[in-house]
């Protein structure tokens, strides 16, 4: 028996050795928006490369694009693109540069608590902007009235609800608010926090989607998954070619494609409001931020097998997860970037 | 032995310090861009970089009195009729359900502050309020559910079972000659505890009071749940705020840019020293009323 014991404490000891050599380990850290497409990611893909075990910690857009820059981590991942001087500290500190690689795609959409009415509501960027600037203040305002003909909105005051914390989702809000709206632009900005005209603030998007569903009147955003996996009800929002469109992964998708044109080959690109007919105007990438130089080829080949396996098969897993695909300019756009890792 | 136990006494007095000192250190970038109009500015903006802690400071200090005035009445009440009216058997029942009470996670009452305090709030208080003393400036405006009332009921709910504990240990310690000596006076039950009890007992039920206090004023989660997470100074009750911790706990995770983050520790720092004057209030008036004839120690 005691030899059994024996026998098997060195056969565990070699195992231990063995998966310790024979795994590498690389970590990340960042954006909370996409962790449930990350960790399924991830772990894929050590189903199907047992050598390769990514860790990943979602400790926030903020908190990632701080641990890549200090080196604490082996990638960040972040909801809103890094700032042209947190790119210059990157640079200054490590002598390359750090790589934008758009995963998924994430959506907003506005969801509102009004008596009475079940229908979707429409809403043009000058109902939400007007409305989270606190000069649209009643729900029977022309600016709403004149989009939802036939709906019978009250005279009541609405009650505007935002993220108290600081998120992607707020990101993209503000980004698209900046865009519609010059007043927003200049007196609030775009960030994972701002500094808030008005309204109540609830933490997460079951914060806000709880002081929603609870309070009469009340207009907030909520995450495009958030909404369907919760069975929200949220309204049509008018994009840039004029069309009410009513959020769903295809609409986030089209508005990616819409803007692929355009895109920087960097990939730091905000797709609020844009072009294409079918395209949701409310929707942005995710990012992965990737170093453009490894000390560690091993490591290097790692992320970049990852990151191609993610362009290919990995985005087949997107829609389970309610996140839209990317379109396939931008795969491609990618795959030819990845070659800058080096 | 004795030198060990000098040690872990001063590890705490270390520990401490050493907290001060690092939020200390980690908030130099707006202590030189602010300076002290960091604590009377209003304008929280990371976007254009402009950081006052006025509101967080208002919101923690409204939330922490409203519920003291809440829970100082109601704890001590029930401390007395459990301490000197209760029978023994009811009074120990009760006070393990109280302990139990004062385990919940925090989380939990942020979950009864939503679904239970805020729609009882919109729908009957507010209202209520409104139209008895609508006149005060303290409850008006619109009634959202979330605000510094809210908060300060949750926050009552919090630390009742703090108050109610700590004083019926200290009610039931006071000794038996007391109470005895006052009824062979000819007191009355009630003048005994009114007059000779509960006096004795002041520093005590002091303690339990800012124990309560010092929860209320540092709770986080509960508070981010139905507070509003809005910093707006309003004299109204109704109206949604904010405070140091709930911000803290909002915003740390997402803030890029250095004097973002490190405004958001001198937040912390504010917390602290807010913490410190009020516990340092707190002794004084222990020792000052501790001359006129109290026998309780520090508690």
């Amino acid at each position: 028996m005691k030899r059994m014991a024996g026998l098997f404490l060195i056969v565990l000891t070699l195992a231990g050795v063995l998966w310790a050599e024979g795994t590498l380990s690389i970590n990340g850290a960042g954006a909370t928006f996409p962790y449930p497409m990350y960790s399924k990611w991830f772990d894929e893909y050590h189903k199907k490369n047992a050598s390769i075990q990514i860790n990943y910690q979602s400790i926030g857009s903020g908190g990632g694009i701080k641990q890549v820059t200090e080196g604490t981590v082996d990638f960040g991942a972040s909801d809103g693109p890094m700032n042209d001087e947190q790119l210059k500290t990157y640079q200054d500190k490590h002598g390359f540069a750090i790589l934008h690689f758009p995963t998924v795609l994430g959506a907003d959409v506005p969801s509102y608590n009004i008596a009475g009415v079940t229908g979707e509501l429409n809403f043009t960027p000058e109902a939400i902007s007007g409305i989270f600037l606190g000069k649209i203040t009643k729900w029977n305002d022309p600016a709403i009235a004149s989009a939802n003909k036939g709906v019978k909105l009250p005279g009541d005051d609405i009650v505007v609800v935002h993220r108290s914390d600081g998120s992607g989702t707020t990101y993209i809000w503000t980004d698209y608010l900046s865009k519609v709206s010059d007043e927003w632009k200049n007196k609030v900005g775009k960030g994972t926090s701002v500094n808030w005209p008005k309204g109540l603030g609830g933490k997460g998007n079951e914060g806000v989607a709880g002081l929603v569903k609870q309070t009469p009147n009340s207009f907030g955003y909520i995450e495009l998954i958030y909404a369907i996996q919760n069975k929200m009800p949220y309204g049509r929002v008018r994009n840039s070619s004029g069309a009410f469109v009513k959020a769903d992964l295809a609409g986030v998708t089209a508005a990616a494609s819409g803007a692929a044109k355009d895109m920087p080959d960097d990939f730091r690109v905000s797709i609020t409001n844009a072009p294409g007919k079918t395209a949701y105007p409310i929707s942005s990438f995710t990012w992965l931020l990737i170093p453009s130089k490894f000390s560690d080829a091993s490591k290097r080949d790692a992320i970049k097998g990852f990151v191609s396996w993610m362009l290919a098969d990995g985005q087949n897993y997107a829609e389970a997860l309610s996140y839209a695909k990317l379109p396939k300019e931008v795969v491609a756009k990618e795959k030819n970037a990845l070659a800058n890792v080096q | 032995m004795r030198l060990v136990t000098f040690l872990f006494a001063a590890s705490v007095v270390l520990v401490t310090l050493l907290l001060v000192f690092e939020l200390w250190r980690g908030s130099v970038l707006p202590r030189h861009k602010f300076g002290f109009a960091f604590f009377v500015t209003s304008v929280w903006d990371p976007i254009f970089d402009q950081f006052g802690a006025l509101p967080f400071i208002y919101g923690t200090l409204i939330t922490a009195g409203v519920s003291l005035l809440i829970a100082v009445p109601l704890g001590l009440g029930a401390a007395i009729f459990l301490a000197e009216l209760a029978p023994a058997r009811v009074s120990d029942t009760l006070e393990f359900f109280i302990d139990l009470l004062a385990a919940v996670p925090s989380v939990i009452y942020g979950l009864l502050g939503v679904f239970i305090v805020i729609p009882l709030m919109r729908e009957y208080i507010q209202p209520a309020l409104k139209k008895s003393l609508g006149f005060l400036p303290l409850f008006q405006g619109p009634a959202y559910g979330v605000g510094f009332l809210t908060a300060g009921v949750v926050l009552a709910i919090m630390v009742i079972p703090y108050i109610i504990s700590v004083s019926r240990e200290v009610l039931l310690s006071v000794p038996r000659d007391q109470r005895e000596a006052a009824l062979a006076l000819g007191a009355t039950r009630w003048e005994s505890t009114w007059k000779v009890v509960v006096p004795y007992a002041r520093s005590g039920i002091m303690g339990s009071i800012f124990l309560a206090l010092a929860r209320a004023l540092g709770e986080t989660m509960a508070v981010t749940m139905v507070i509003g997470n809005t910093p707006t100074i309003s004299a109204s009750l109704f109206s949604p705020g904010y405070s140091i911790a709930a911000v803290i706990a909002n915003e740390f995770t997402e803030a890029t840019g250095d004097l973002y983050l490190q405004s958001l520790i001198e937040l912390g720092l504010v917390l602290f020293l807010l913490t410190f004057i009020l516990n340092g209030m707190a002794r004084l008036l222990i020792v000052l009323t501790a001359q006129r004839g109290s026998g309780m120690g520090n508690a």
